[in-house]
Order: C-alpha cells, then structure tokens, then sequence
C-alpha cells in the first residue's frame, strides 16, 4: 500500500461535491428523524423504573404481562433481554408513586405469581428530575467539549482547521444519533459515553490528516490548495485505514461478547468510528478549500521550531 | 546517524514500568472471603476481641486464613466462603451488640505489596452487585424547621424580657410579630437584634409588625448544616447495617450518594435510610382539661396529642430533650415489669437540661412523642401534590419518680421488634432534613460477575486480535508495538489500582477502546518510517525521523481527545465518569509506552549497528 500511495495521490477532493452532497442527505435525514420521532430516550434521561430478573427457565412474555397488570401495571413495557430466561420490565415514571417503592412492587408482583421465582438482576428507579438535570448537562458537557477543541485547534493550527473540525465534528454527532433515531435503539447514558468517544475518536482522525495538510502546504512550493489536500489524505490513508480497522476489531469483539448491557454503547462506536473515518477524509477536508485555505495561512510560527528542538 | 537513548532516559522508563508493575501486581491476587468486626459505640479494637473471636472460632472448628485490624476493623479472612458465612453468624452470636458483623470480600494482597500501598483496582457496583442510592436533601423542609424554631425562641426570649406581644405569626419564610405600641416595638427590635444577629428585621411602624427574615448567609448555613448532619447520619446509620465498604459521599450541594456493596435487601435498606424518626421528652399539661382544650381552644403553651389508642393527650410546648441529644440507645426488657424498653443515654447538654426539669417535677407526669416525617402524594384538580406529614405520636406516659440522670429507659412500646428499630434510629440519630430516593440502581450478584467475565473476555479477545494483526503487518516492529501495548494495559490498570479509581462497566469499554486507540500512535510512527525509506533514506535515518516527524501528530491528536475527556470528567455522572476516567488515563499511558517504549525497543535492536533493511 505505501508504494502506492507515495507514487501518485489518489483525487478526494474531486469527489467532494459528491460527499457534500451525501454527508447533507445524511445530515436531512437524521436531523428529520430526530424532529419526527426524536431519540428513544432510555430510563436515565426519561426518569421510571427498570426491573431486570432470570428466570431459571423459558417464560412466556404474555404471562409476566398478565402478573404485572394484576399489580396495576397495564402500561409495563415487557421484552426479553438477550435471552428468553430474561426479562426486562420498564415502568414510566408513575406521578403517584414518587418513591422508589415502584421497584418493590414490581418485584413482589413478579414473585407473587406462580410458577418459578424469578431472581433479581438489576433495578434501576431514576426520578424525572434527575433525568431532566441529565439531560441539560450532556448537552452542556458536548458544547464545552466542542468549545475547548475549538481553541486548541485555532490555536495550535489556525482558525479555519478548527472550524473544518469541528464541522467535522458536529456531523459525525448528528448521523450517529440520526442513527439512533432511525433504529429505535435505546440511547441511554452509556450511548452518550459512547457519543463522546466518537468525538475523541474523530478528532483524531481530523487531526492526523490536518497534521499532514498543515505540513505539506509548508514544505510543497508547488501545487493548489486541493493538490495538497490529495496528496496528505493520501499519505495519512493507510494509517487512517489501519487505526479503524484494529478500533473496529476491538469493537466488534466488545458487541459480540460484552453483554447486553454493552451492546448499544459498541454499536455506537463501530458507526461512530465508520463515520468518523469518512467525516475526517472528506468533511474536515472539504471544509478546509470550503473555507479558502491558503499557504500564507500556515507560516511556521515560532513555536514549531520550539517543538521540533525539543525532541 | 545513532539511535540511542542517553542512559539516564532508559533507567527513568524502565524503572517506571517496573514501578507500574508493582502496582498492577496486586490485582493477580483475587480476593478472600472475609469477615469484618467492626466495634460500635465505645467499644474496642483490642486484644480481648481477638481472644474472643479465636475461641470462637476453635470452639466451632473453624479455622481462619489470617486475622487482623485494619483501618479500624478487625477483619478475619477465610479459605470458603462457606467457613465465611458460618463465623458471621457465630460472631454475630457471640459478639452482641457491641459490634457489627459484616461480610466482606477482602484483597488478597501479599503484606509487602501492601505496605508500599499496592491494592487492586476498586470494582464499581456493576461489576460485583450491590445498591446504589442517590437522595435528595428537601432544603426547603430544613428552612421551615429552623424558622419554626425561631418561633420558639422569640416567644421565650421576649417573655423572659417581659415584653409583651399580641401574636407571632409565620407568613412562608417570614415570622411577624405583632406588637401593643410603638415602644414595644423599639424594645422588641433592639432585643432581637442583639439576640439573634443572623436574622434581618424590618419594622412597620405603622402597622405596629415587626418581621424577621433569615439572612442569606443564614439560609446558605442552615442548608450546609443540613447536608452536613444528614451525612453523618447517614454513616451511622450504614453502620448499622453492617454493610462493608459502603460509601457515603456528597454530591452537589443537596444530594449524597449511598452505596451499598453485597445489599439485596433494598427494603430494608431503604427503610433505614429514609426514616427520620425522632423523639421528643414533653411534661404533660396538668394544669388544664384535656377535654375542655378540646372544645374551648388549646391553652397558651400547650399543644395536643394522641397516643397510640388515638386518645388525645395535652403536652406542654416546650420540649426537654430532643432526639438529636440522644447518644446512645439499646433494646431490651424492662426489669420489673418484662416488656420490651429501650435504655437510652443523653449527651451533657440533655441530661443537665433532663435531670432540672425532673428534679422540679417529681411526682408530674412525662410524655414521650414519637414523630416520623412521611411522604404523601395525593391527587388535587388532577395535579399530584407532594405533602410532607409528620406523624406525632405519644408512645408513653409515665410519672416521674425522682431526678433522671444520663441514663433511663422508655417503654410502652408494642413489641421487641419495634424497641430495636426506634434504638436503632435512636442510635443513628436523626435527619436534619427529609430526604428522597430520587435514583436507585440495583445490580444483583450474578448480573455483576456476568459483567465482570464478559467485560474481561472481550478486553482479552479484543487485545489479542490487534496483538495478532499489529505482529503480522508490522513484523518486528510489530512485535514491539505489541509488548508496548501489554506494557500499556498493565500501566493502566497500575493507575486505576493506584488512584482507586472506581472500575465500572463502560471502564472497561473504555480500557476496550483504549487498546484499539492505543496502536494508533505507534501506526503514525511505522508509517512515517516506511515513508522515509521510500524517500530513499538509510535505515537508522528512516528511524530517526519517522519518529520526530510523527511526534507532532500523536502529541495534538492526543491532546485534544484529552480536552473531551477531560470535559467529560467534570460534568458527568456515573457511566460517563467512569468512562472518561480510563479514556484518560489510557490516553497518558499509551503517549508513554507507544511513543518511549518503544522506541527504547527498536534502539536496541537497531540503534548500535549498520542495518541493511528494517523489517516493518
């Protein structure tokens, strides 16, 4: 692959109009689904209880229904979780029962009923205030991200990488959770760690690349701007490629045994990770000749030779 | 063109990986099953605890693996947790009341790793099962009572100062006074003032009122002061239900985490955490009816009660001794008449304050109220409302009989059961302010171990994938960006053990993603290598190089991956943190190991001697 690469620079940016253009359908579609049918919040942001037992056998789904309304539960959300021994049972948060005494009724219900008893799993009761606080913060908690990435970035490169990246950034955020909206999966707490990851993950992406535009434009005397862009997304591409691969093989492993409890948090990161990869290529790049970058942009500032020395 | 480290920079890397595995050392361990005494009220930690505990065991054939104190506990470990299950019981037995048992699960840390402070990483409740709590403080409830309570004082203080009022009031947060005449309300004004200097007072003259507010500062005290006490109580209360390694903690300025490792029973424990019982010593009015009181309107300094049967009881206002002058309280049988008692002891204030009043009363009767807070929702216009209702009850009257002293006891309770609840509330003392449940989060034992061997499983099969694919694509210098990967998890897990960091679920899935992020730096370098030798530069140069140019890159893609981290850190709870946590930490290690390690590596194997090629 390194033979290739250095011989002739694969053409990125001539296919950026295309990118655009798919990365804005994307963006539509996702922003629109969040409109319409929004996330499937789960119970860390809703507020309600969750119950999580094993059975020591097959149940049957209709009958823990049953039990359940007999205790007044009609609206219970009942499913199996992972595999038919276990069951998960959501109860919206209940305005006349504020205490976590909604989990204790849950389970004498359950153990009430005849057959076999069940045993208790997990439990998780979260008031809607909670919830709500939640809510605010992790939408607090990305702006700050994003503003703190901001200022590194204009700082150490210049002001338009860091718009680039953050556009970057914010595209990624939105697809994966457009992604979310789309499947109905479960965004909880977890997922948004997992959101937040991607950012990590993408930004590293965007960095490397802008790394290696920052450096060509210096060191080639020749060439536009879109050239230059070519040859350093080419140059990056194998370590681009191969730092995916070994995340998304780490991932995949995490889906497929890490349990239930994991399972949309890694499902996360692998499309995250898929649409950072992509995002850091042709999005953050893109954005750059969007922008107007130039070579008078990126004179070498003092400090780079500082750092060179250093090592 | 050298590739060498000066020596100084080898030992500095060598000696803090050595450093690193000492300290990721003790998580090979495991752990023994263990019983923890730890002593309540006085008691103590000594040799004659030990003694006990031994014959206990000998006498039950049980043998102990090792015993010791520790941390203010004495803890026994056992080789079954079988053997562990019987010695709780037999010491809880033999050990009384004056010690809590606990069952625990103690690091099996060798000595000499744990005198240079070595432990295993701290497993988060995910990941071994147990309670976790999150209550809130009700702040305006401990508003009310410390208003309340200044309705009290100004009536003593003014008619200890003879000045003579028509009525105090509470309008919400604001008390008011209203007075005779405009001198009444200069004296009652510069009275206060001087007495109580943390309240704002504000005149009307006009309409002869005098209102008193608190302060800022006073509101800002009252509510730390409640924090503050409901943590404690808290501890006290966790205490008690022998619960080991639980923690206790603030969080925000009106919310405290409870978490409660090994607890099932979260009835139990919710009962515990959640009362707020308390007890209060009244003389009984007998200088008025209660039946006329009923009809014609209480009198002045009195208030009505009702016992246990319902039947109204006149008490007089002012109270003796409350609940939180109670230092300590036991259960057991009244000697002359055999029903249940609790035996309570009051701290100075309230024994001199109880042994007064009962001194001038003898012969008088004297009441003792029960008074819990309970939460009520109700639906009014459709609208839920939450009401606080504080239950009053009187649970015994009885005829003092001479001057109490520190120590008494209470009866009149229904059974053995209740007189050990009410001691044991008692003992933990009482809440300053109400508190609700408002997060629970449960994980029984199996779903724990369940999470624990998948998160393990899929680190391992995870991390060998990328051993496997990093060795074949980059050979020997793939096969040292895979020792500097081991050497990357075992510093990490070094870190978290170190900083006891608490290790959660999405920890791991952070560790997970650390290991597939982790080859990223040594990626950029092995291929800025490549690059230079297709440029047509000699082996060592490629080296050289490959690293310095690819230090830029790794150095600001890690740093800004930091500043999310970082961010997340701060602003989240829970899973976030935990993730946010190891992401960090992962970030700093692999910087080191990707980047110092290994390049340490290919100089000995490259640096002193003329290469022909360079096998990556």
């Amino acid at each position: 692959m390194a033979q290739l690469v250095s011989q002739r620079s694969i053409d990125f940016m001539g296919k950026r109009q295309l990118a655009l253009v798919l990365s804005a359908i994307l963006a539509v579609m996702s922003l629109g689904s969040l409109i319409v049918q929004g996330l499937s919040l789960g119970l860390d942001f809703t507020g309600g209880t969750l119950v999580e037992v094993g059975y020591p056998a097959s149940v049957d789904l209709a009958e823990v229904r049953n039990q359940l309304a007999e205790a007044g539960y009609e609206d219970a959300a009942v499913q199996h979780f992972g595999t038919t021994q276990d069951i998960l049972i959501r109860v919206p948060p209940d305005p006349d029962l504020s205490s976590a005494a909604l989990s204790d009724n849950i389970l004498q219900a359950l153990s009430a009923g005849a057959g076999a008893e069940p045993e208790l799993r997990r439990v998780e009761f979260v008031g809607p205030q909670v919830g709500k606080e939640l809510t605010e913060k992790g939408g607090l908690a990305l702006l700050f991200a994003l503003f703190g990435i901001l200022i590194y970035i204009a700082w150490r490169f210049e002001y338009r990488f860091a718009l680039g990246a953050i556009a970057a950034l914010v595209h990624d955020v939105i697809i994966t959770l457009g992604f979310f909206s789309l499947t109905r999966l479960e965004f909880d707490l977890t997922v948004l760690a997992a959101l937040l990851a991607v950012i990590g993950y993408s930004l590293n992406d965007t960095i490397v690349v802008y790394d290696r535009i920052r450096e060509n434009f210096r060191r080639l005397r020749r060439g536009e701007p879109a050239e230059i862009i070519n040859t350093s997304i080419t140059q990056t591409l194998s370590r681009t490629l191969l730092t995916s691969g070994t995340t998304l093989l780490v991932l995949i492993s995490l889906a497929v045994l890490g349990g239930e409890i994991i399972r949309n948090f890694a499902i996360a990161l692998i499309f995250g990770v898929v649409v950072g990869t992509y995002s850091s290529i042709y999005v953050a790049s893109a954005f750059l000749l969007l922008f107007k970058v130039k070579r008078e942009d990126l004179l070498l500032p003092e400090k780079e030779v500082a750092d060179a020395e250093r090592l | 063109m050298q590739n060498r480290f000066p020596l100084w920079k080898n030992v500095l890397i060598i000696v803090v990986l050595g450093i690193g595995l000492f300290y990721a050392l003790p998580n090979l361990f495991g752990e023994d099953p263990a019983v923890q005494v730890s002593p309540q009220r006085g008691a103590l930690l000594d040799k004659s605890l030990e003694i006990k505990v031994k014959n206990t065991l000998d006498e039950a054939g049980l043998t102990s693996k090792r015993m010791g104190a520790r941390e203010g506990n004495f803890l026994i470990r056992f080789n079954t947790a079988e053997a562990q299950l019987q010695a709780a019981d037999l010491l809880r037995e033999k050990l009384g009341d004056d010690y809590v048992v606990a069952l625990n699960l103690a690091p099996a840390t060798p000595r000499w790793l744990q005198s240079i402070g070595a432990r295993p990483m701290y497993l988060g409740l995910d990941l071994r099962g147990g309670v976790h709590f999150l209550l809130q403080i009700d702040m305006e409830a401990a508003i009310d009572q410390a208003v309340e309570r200044y309705v009290g004082d100004f009536r003593t203080t003014l008619r200890e100062a003879k000045i003579r009022y028509l009525a105090i009031d509470r309008d919400g947060q604001a008390i008011r006074i209203r007075l005779k005449n405009a001198s009444d309300l200069a004296q009652a004004e510069s009275l206060l003032e001087d007495e109580f200097r943390q309240l704002v007072l504000s005149p009307d003259e006009a309409a002869l009122i005098l209102e008193a507010r608190l302060s800022e500062k006073e509101q800002r005290e009252i509510k730390s002061f409640a924090l503050k006490q409901n943590l404690t109580t808290l501890r006290n209360r966790v205490n008690e239900l022998g619960v080991a390694e639980p923690v206790i903690q603030q969080q925000g300025e009106d919310r405290i985490v409870v978490q409660l490792p090994g607890v099932q029973d979260t009835t139990r424990a919710k009962e515990i955490l959640g009362a707020t019982a308390t007890l209060e010593f009244r003389l009984v009015d007998t200088e008025h009816d209660v039946g006329s009181a009923l009809e014609t309107g209480v009198p002045m300094g009195a208030k009505i009660y009702r016992d246990r049967s319902g039947k109204p009881v006149l008490l007089k206002r002012q109270v003796i001794v409350t609940g939180d002058q109670i230092t300590d309280a036991s259960s057991g049988l009244d000697q002359q008449s055999g029903t249940p008692a609790v035996f309570v002891t009051l701290d100075s204030v309230g024994a001199s304050k109880m042994s007064d009043v009962t001194r001038e009363n003898v012969g008088k009767p004297m009441a003792v109220v029960f008074i819990e807070n309970q939460i009520v929702t109700k639906t009014v216009d459709g609208q839920t409302v939450e009401e606080r209702k504080r239950v009053e009850e009187v649970i015994n009257i009885a005829t003092i009989r001479g001057r109490f002293s520190k120590r008494f006891q209470i009866t009149g309770l229904d059974n053995t059961e209740e007189a050990r609840n009410l001691a044991l509330l008692l003992r933990a003392g009482a809440l300053a302010a109400p508190m609700d449940i408002v997060e629970e989060r449960t994980v029984g034992p199996s779903l724990g171990q369940e999470n624990i061997e998948r998160g393990f499983l899929s680190v391992i099969v995870g991390f060998v994938v990328v051993l496997i694919f990093t060795a074949w694509y980059y050979k020997v210098f793939g096969l040292v960006a895979d020792l500097a990967l081991t050497l990357n998890l075992i510093m990490l897990v070094a870190l978290l053990s170190l900083l006891q960091a608490t290790l959660t679920l999405p920890g791991i899935a952070g560790i997970v993603l650390t290991v597939g992020m982790a080859v990223d730096a040594n990626v950029l370098i092995f291929e800025r290598i490549k690059e230079e030798l297709l440029n047509g530069n000699s082996p060592q140069a490629s080296i050289y190089s490959g690293y310095e140019k690819a230090f830029a890159t790794i150095f600001d893609a890690n740093v800004t991956t930091l500043i999310a981290a970082l961010v997340l850190f701060s602003f989240g709870t829970g899973p976030v943190k935990g993730f946010a946590v190891t992401l960090s930490l992962g970030i700093m290690t692999s910087m080191f190991t990707a980047i110092l390690v290994t390049r340490m590596l290919i100089n000995w194997i490259y640096g002193n001697r003329r290469v022909a090629r360079l096998a990556v």
